[in-house]
């Protein structure tokens, strides 16, 4: 094969690599063309913080106010991360440094299996079960912020686990059996050594965790109920809460192009904002340990 | 001597709470497996299959819907693998260490974070609207290639890595460009890690939803050209389950799904077994 031809193989290799820096130019500026408009007409102030989502007011003039959904978002992605960090640091520890070969490959089967079961199947599990659970155990309707957490801590756990235990094992080997041949059983090395060794990258795996509760998008959409409200009061998980991922799902059906399908791309501006200033920390703290190490 | 003994049997206790926090995992994933089987089994057979719905999916089967998410993956995944491996390998084997090497980078890894929803608003923005594909299977299947390229691209870049460099050196070092080289020693020795990974991105890409909803469309009926619309297998389930037409139709599909994951990712580790034991 002579040289021009492995210079045209070249650059379209090149060219192919240069695919990626495209299409995240095209989302940024299509979201940008399409959600600025409104965003620049009522004010971002106005927008993230209004209180009242009401798109197609019969009476009066439409408002556009995230602000309920926003919070709703966080919310639900926080309760995520109450249920699912301890038992799911727990099981990366226990992957990593207790478990025998048969449990290790059980666990990694089963996290693989768990990370491959679509959303749409965990918010129908949680409709059909934890929703009817809920508002016959322990009260509300049962669409509420408590279901959403509930499934998205299910989603969570595989990420943080894996995340978690590549942190463990990245403690060096010899801190462990300096301690253990001090004489340290198994647990004090665990909670003396190995978890302060471990924190920066279990920080990093919650907050991509984080994240990814944020922008997931079926699952709670299935259960959470929907309500663009704030809940009321406010510590009431049991209360139904929209995302703004739901947001923009439920409303694209039937938005109307102008200002309604305008605000609903200006949600997914706000969403991918919060998901990315959540993914930098966590690649940053990532890093960190990478160049400390 | 107190001391010890209480070392002792807080190391027992926390073992046990270790190892149980590990069986909830797994408890978790055979409850929701097995729920979703106890109650659907019965639905799935042949004619469920094979028939088209009727009554908005009440009753009927669900084959438009398998043949749309079929339809889907093999566009997604037949326009991400070229693009993708083309970039892994470009990155790994040609990519001077350069500002726009890094930004490539940075790119796939923005691409990787963004939420499917947004890519769905973006496909429906891009192609649907302004490049006039309307909701169809090319529209659908491209936007599930931006979700799944960056997967794709970072899969095939292992795999490439994880060729021996002694390989790649004793071809350049017998004269062959570095053309001759990826060809003839570096895509044949990582084929089975990209193939893994490929397979593994369609595992992906079958079970999304939110980046189909606004681009593939609804439609039950059957697709004849890429430019028709289908409704996927998750967005069925959604609209049977949400809009409560059957709860018998929706665990018959999530079955379907869940079977099709499970089919996909046992497949990538039968490829990654053999592989790992020549």
């Amino acid at each position: 094969m002579n040289r021009k031809a492995e210079r045209v193989i070249e650059v379209s290799l090149f060219a192919s690599a240069t695919c990626a820096i495209v299409i995240v130019a095209l989302i940024l500026l299509f979201l940008i063309k399409e959600g600025a408009p409104i965003l620049l007409k009522l004010g971002v102030r106005n927008f993230c913080l209004g209180m009242t989502w009401n798109p197609i007011a019969i009476a009066g003039e439409p408002s556009y106010g995230i602000f309920p959904m926003i919070v709703g978002s966080i919310y639900v992605a926080i309760g995520s991360l109450i249920l699912a960090v301890p038992p799911g640091v727990a099981c990366a520890i226990f992957l990593v440094e207790v478990a025998p070969g048969w449990a290790q490959s059980l666990i990694r089967r089963g996290i693989e299996l768990l990370v491959g079961i679509p959303s749409v199947v965990l918010g129908f599990f949680g409709l059909v079960l934890l929703v009817p659970l809920i508002r016959e155990n322990i009260g509300g309707c049962g669409f509420s912020i408590l279901a959403g957490s509930i499934i998205l801590a299910i989603m969570a756990l595989p990420h943080i686990i894996t995340i978690s235990a590549d942190a463990i094992k990245a403690v060096p080997a010899t801190y462990r059996e300096a301690s253990i041949a001090l004489g340290a059983t198994k647990w004090q090395t665990i909670k003396g050594i190995i978890l302060p060794g471990a924190r920066s990258g279990i920080v990093a795996g919650v907050i991509l965790g984080m994240g990814n509760s944020i922008g997931e998008t079926m699952a709670v959409l299935m259960v959470t109920g929907n309500t663009p409200v704030l809940p009321e009061p406010l510590y009431n998980v049991l209360e139904p809460a929209r995302t703004m991922t739901a947001n923009i799902v439920i409303e694209m059906g039937y938005a109307a192009p102008g200002d309604h399908q305008q605000a609903l791309f200006a949600t997914g501006i706000v969403l991918l904002l919060m998901v990315a200033v959540l993914n930098l920390m966590s690649h940053h703290v990532l890093s960190r340990i990478g160049v400390e190490r | 001597m107190n001391r010890i003994r209480s070392a002792e049997i807080s190391d027992r206790v926390a073992s046990f709470m270790l190892g149980g926090s590990a069986a909830l995992v797994i408890l978790i994933l055979l409850y929701i497996i097995g729920y979703i089987l106890i109650h659907g089994v019965g639905v799935v057979n042949l004619t469920f299959l094979l028939d088209s719905p009727r009554l908005g999916g009440a009753e009927g089967g669900i084959f438009p819907a398998i043949v749309g998410s079929l339809c889907l993956v093999a566009v997604s995944t037949l326009t991400a693998v070229p693009i993708g491996v083309g970039a892994a390998v470009y990155l790994t084997s040609y990519a001077p260490d350069n500002t726009i090497t890094r930004i490539i980078n940075f790119s796939v890894e923005c691409l990787a974070g963004i939420p499917s929803v947004v890519i769905g608003l973006f496909g429906y923005a891009f192609l649907v609207v302004y490049l006039g594909f309307g909701f169809s299977i090319l529209s659908g299947g491209l936007a599930l290639m931006f979700m799944i390229l960056p997967w794709t691209v970072r899969t095939s870049e292992e795999a490439i890595k994880a060729v021996s460099a002694e390989l790649t050196e004793g071809s350049l070092a017998l004269g062959a460009t570095k053309l001759q080289t990826v060809r003839h020693i570096i895509l044949p020795s990582a084929l089975p890690g990209i193939t893994t990974g490929v397979i593994l991105g369609t595992g992906k890409a079958i079970g999304e939803t939110a980046v189909i909803m606004y681009t593939a469309g609804s439609s039950l009926l059957l697709p004849g050209s890429i430019f028709d619309p289908v409704r996927a297998l998750p967005y069925h389930l959604y609209i049977l389950a949400s809009e409560g037409i059957s709860d018998e139709m929706a665990y018959g599909t999530a079955i379907v799904l869940l079977g099709m994951v499970l089919v996909i990712n046992l497949i990538a580790v039968a490829i990654q077994r053999k592989f790992q034991s020549r």
